[in-house]
């Protein structure tokens, strides 16, 4: 039974048709990744998966239900979590603090709601920042404590919004290193992200979304080569890795 | 009913339109530029009432006149107010710029009534003593001066906005989320005019209604209330829609007045509030506050 | 026993000795900053750690006081009863108030201006419906049963006070310590990712509204058996609003100590200007004051005077 399931999902906002009829299935384990020009509807896909918009029209299925309807924290709870492209930690609260609020979701009982957080934080690598305030943190250890908090939910699915976006190389291969890692203990992951060399490494299939439009899928290598990519997004210069 | 009760009540709900439109002009102009909600917004109305009424028993000035130095006093305080309090906390928590201006709002009531006393005042021009007929229904001389010299001060508002250098970059900063960086280096200038003219035309209004009606310090959080009526239907930062919703609102309020008793005018005005709160956050004209 | 629990309660008996040792005056100025720091506790649930400014609760005070007063006034119903029965009557009108609010999408100044607007309603009900006193109000015949809420002895009032008091701090402390609590802060910096995160940020925001708004009409019944009069204008009204929120806001909204703090602090200054000014045309001078300090809190104290005391506590350290 595959993860996810969409079809013919569709978000209007006035006259902007943002995502058009999309059709989108991962496997259980499977890192999917979702790329395109700015504009090409990503984060809206995400916000419609994760319940911040509602589709005008289609179908959203996770491990079998129906999402429609469903509020975001509902969606969080059956397993479904996300991160924000611009992101959003309580700036007022330490390392911590924050990934705790993520854990009180699956432990209601705040010991225990500590503790999964202390081993989450570990996890991703901000150990000795725990009890910073979030509001002090440089960028890269943000985007960790975003990743950290979404984790903290325990999900079955991760939709991770750029999440290397305004990070320097050194930065991205510890983050590339970090979602591998997450994945490979069995979270699946959808990742939007414009870091070609990140994605191209990280996923096992691509979708490619051009003005709302699926107009490309397949593995990497295949996505790289195709026609239709490189017009719309990739440009002639980019060299997948194995072609090189 | 008797439809001259209705004329007269739709007469006369218009003609006391023209003082709430500059009322919610002025409150819709400082929210438009800096995004801040001047809670004080009735009682700065108040202060304008009681320095008319000053005016007129101390030094003798029609209120039809000395409304020129009352809009000169509230511009002065709004720039104190705007440079001393409002520009310290701009990058602030909404909740901070709240508690601000309702700490303002507390001063400003209670330092009336201090210096006034609880009980109702009222101007007394040899103007309000006249009335005048058009057609079936009477007005008082004094409710039509009132409405045209409002108009002219909402006319030269208008004017000050579209011609001058200052007011078109209030408007550039109105209109635009990015209205600081719009309007370049002066920002600082620009918004404590806006604050300025805001309370000037608030306390202009308050001096133009003081023949009409009695005032008190407690007059403040109504008139503030009412405010925000106009203010949320015709949309928050429009300036038109300010305009079109202050004489809707008064004639709304009249027509309350005649069909219903006076207690339940307030219940009325209340009950709109939390119907436009629900429904109309917009508003007529406008974007939603962010 | 740690070194915090003791002094809290060496605090707590000074308080329980005080009355024994100090004259009739001073215990009312106590009762003053007890009931005021209760109130101030109940809305520091919703207004300090939800983040959600209210200006109304003064209508569940009204709501509360009205309930019991006249359930005890016209079927003998005891207050003690009544007390509950207000409290729920008012945590009803705190849920129709944050339902509307929350599902509306009001925040800021669109929520506070929400709860003005049921507040005044409250206020002008009263004011005009005979059947619950009108514009006389309502007036409760002294007694001194303790059956119906009344105590000869001020020291009685004093005790009640006192319990009010620790009880809502005791809650607000408990709140603290939970999960509730910690969705409250984070729901008060950032509900859009508190949603993202599994948080029913409605359900939590509707909950703390209820509590906020049942233990106010709790005290409502205090209110009215301390005072034994219950005008519309006075209840309902405005001050009342300012009184309530003035005292967590100066002393730290969001903090078990703050509205203890802020009590403490403004009580005694109001009492000393209501007692030495209010002749003569000097009421309001107390208001003006509040204003004064609620732009001064804003400008350098943004967080309330408890946060900036323990932060010079831990520097001096």
């Amino acid at each position: 039974m595959s993860l996810l399931e969409v079809s013919g999902l569709r978000k209007r906002f006035g006259g902007l048709l943002a995502v058009g009829g999309l059709d989108l299935s991962m496997a259980e384990g499977e890192m999917l990744g979702l790329i395109g020009p700015n504009g090409a509807g990503k984060t809206t896909v995400f916000n419609l998966l994760s319940g911040f918009l509602v589709p005008d029209d289609g179908e959203i299925r996770f491990a079998g239900r129906l999402l429609a309807g469903l509020k975001p924290h509902e969606i969080c709870r059956l397993g479904l979590a996300r991160t924000f492209q611009i992101v959003r930690p309580f700036p007022q609260l330490s390392v911590l603090d924050n990934v705790k609020i993520a854990t009180l979701a699956r432990h209601p009982a705040m010991p225990i709601a500590l503790e999964a957080a202390r081993a989450v934080v570990e996890r991703v690598g901000l150990g000795t920042r725990a009890r910073e305030l979030a509001g002090g943190l440089t960028l890269a250890d943000r985007k960790r404590l975003e990743l950290a908090r979404a984790l903290g939910t325990e999900p079955a699915l991760l939709l991770l919004d750029e999440v290397m976006a305004g990070l320097n190389a050194t930065e991205i291969d510890a983050m590339v290193h970090l979602v591998g890692a997450i994945n490979a203990d069995g979270v699946s992951v959808l990742l939007i992200e414009h870091n070609m060399r990140a994605v191209m490494s990280l996923s096992h299939r691509i979708v490619v979304l051009s003005f709302g439009e699926k107009i490309a899928s397949g593995t990497p290598r295949e996505v790289a080569a195709d026609r239709r990519v490189i017009e719309a997004y990739l440009g002639e210069e980019y060299v997948h890795p194995a072609q090189a | 009913m008797d439809p001259t009760l209705v004329g007269q009540g739709l007469l006369s709900g218009f003609l006391f339109g023209g003082v709430y439109s500059l009322m919610a002009v002025g409150l819709t102009l400082i929210f438009g530029v800096m995004r801040v909600v001047n809670f004080a917004h009735g009682d700065m109305m108040v202060w304008g009432m009681y320095l008319a009424w000053l005016l007129s028993v101390r030094a003798g000035i029609d209120p039809y006149l000395g409304f020129v130095v009352c809009a000169g006093a509230l511009f002065l305080l709004g720039l104190v107010i705007q440079r001393g309090f409002v520009e310290r906390i701009v990058d602030a928590p909404h909740e901070m710029q709240i508690l601000l201006m309702l700490g303002v709002a507390l001063v400003l009531e209670n330092a009336a009534l201090v210096a006034f006393g609880p009980d109702p005042a009222r101007v007394r021009s040899p103007l309000s003593q006249g009335t005048v007929w058009i057609g079936p229904l009477f007005v008082d001389v004094a409710r039509l001066l009132t409405f045209g010299l409002a108009m002219v001060l909402t006319a030269a508002l208008w004017l000050f906005l579209t011609r001058t250098e200052l007011g078109r970059s209030m408007r550039a900063a109105a209109d635009n989320p990015y209205g600081a960086r719009v309007i370049g280096a002066d920002v600082r200038r620009v918004y404590a005019a806006a604050f300025g003219v805001g309370a000037a035309c608030v306390g202009a209004a308050g001096a133009l209604v003081s023949p009409i009606l009695p005032f008190q310090p407690a007059s403040g959080l109504g008139l503030s209330v009412t405010s925000f009526n106009i203010v949320i239907i015709g949309g928050m930062g429009s300036l038109p829609g300010a305009f079109v919703g202050g004489i809707l609102v008064s004639v709304a309020e009249s027509m309350g007045a005649v069909f219903l008793s006076p207690s339940m005018k307030e219940l009325v005005s209340f009950g709109l509030l939390i119907a436009i709160l629900l429904f109309r956050p917009a508003g007529l004209f406008g974007r939603t506050a962010s | 026993m740690s070194l915090v629990k003791l002094l809290v309660l060496l605090a707590v008996a000074m308080l329980a000795a005080l009355p024994w040792v100090v004259g009739s005056y001073l215990v009312t100025v106590m009762i003053f900053i007890f009931f005021y720091a209760y109130l101030g506790q109940a809305w520091n649930i919703v207004g300090g750690y939800a983040g959600q400014l209210s200006a109304g609760h003064a209508a569940f005070v009204g709501i509360g006081g009205y309930a019991s007063a006249l359930l005890s006034m016209r079927l003998g119903l005891s207050p003690w009863i009544g007390m509950w029965i207000g409290g729920v009557l008012a945590a009803a009108l705190g849920a129709v108030i944050g339902y509307l609010g929350f599902r509306f999408g009001l925040r800021g100044f669109y929520f506070v201006l929400l709860t003005v607007a049921f507040a005044e309603i409250c206020r002008v009900i009263a004011l005009n419906v005979d059947a619950v006193g009108g514009a006389l109000g309502l007036y409760i015949t002294f007694t001194g049963n303790p059956r119906q809420f009344q105590f000869q002895d001020n020291r009685a009032y004093y005790y009640v006070a006192l319990v009010l008091m620790l009880a809502a701090t005791a809650v607000v402390r408990e709140i603290e310590r939970r999960r509730f609590g910690a969705y409250l802060t984070a729901i008060r910096q950032d509900e859009s990712a508190c949603e993202a995160l599994g948080v029913d940020t409605l359900r939590v925001k509707m909950l703390a509204m209820i509590l906020s708004s049942f233990l106010t009409g709790l005290g409502g019944t205090f209110y009215a058996y301390y005072l034994f009069s219950l005008q519309p204008n006075a209840v309902f009204g405005i001050p009342l609003s300012v009184e309530i929120v003035i005292r967590p806001i100066v002393g730290g909204a969001g903090t078990v100590m703050g509205p203890l703090l802020g009590s403490f602090i403004l009580s005694p200054l109001a009492e000393l200007s209501r007692t030495y000014l209010a002749q003569s045309g000097w009421t309001g001078v107390h208001l003006i004051v509040y204003g004064l300090l609620l732009i001064a809190v804003v400008l350098f104290l943004p967080q309330g005077a408890y946060p900036a005391l323990r932060r010079l506590a831990r520097r001096r350290a």
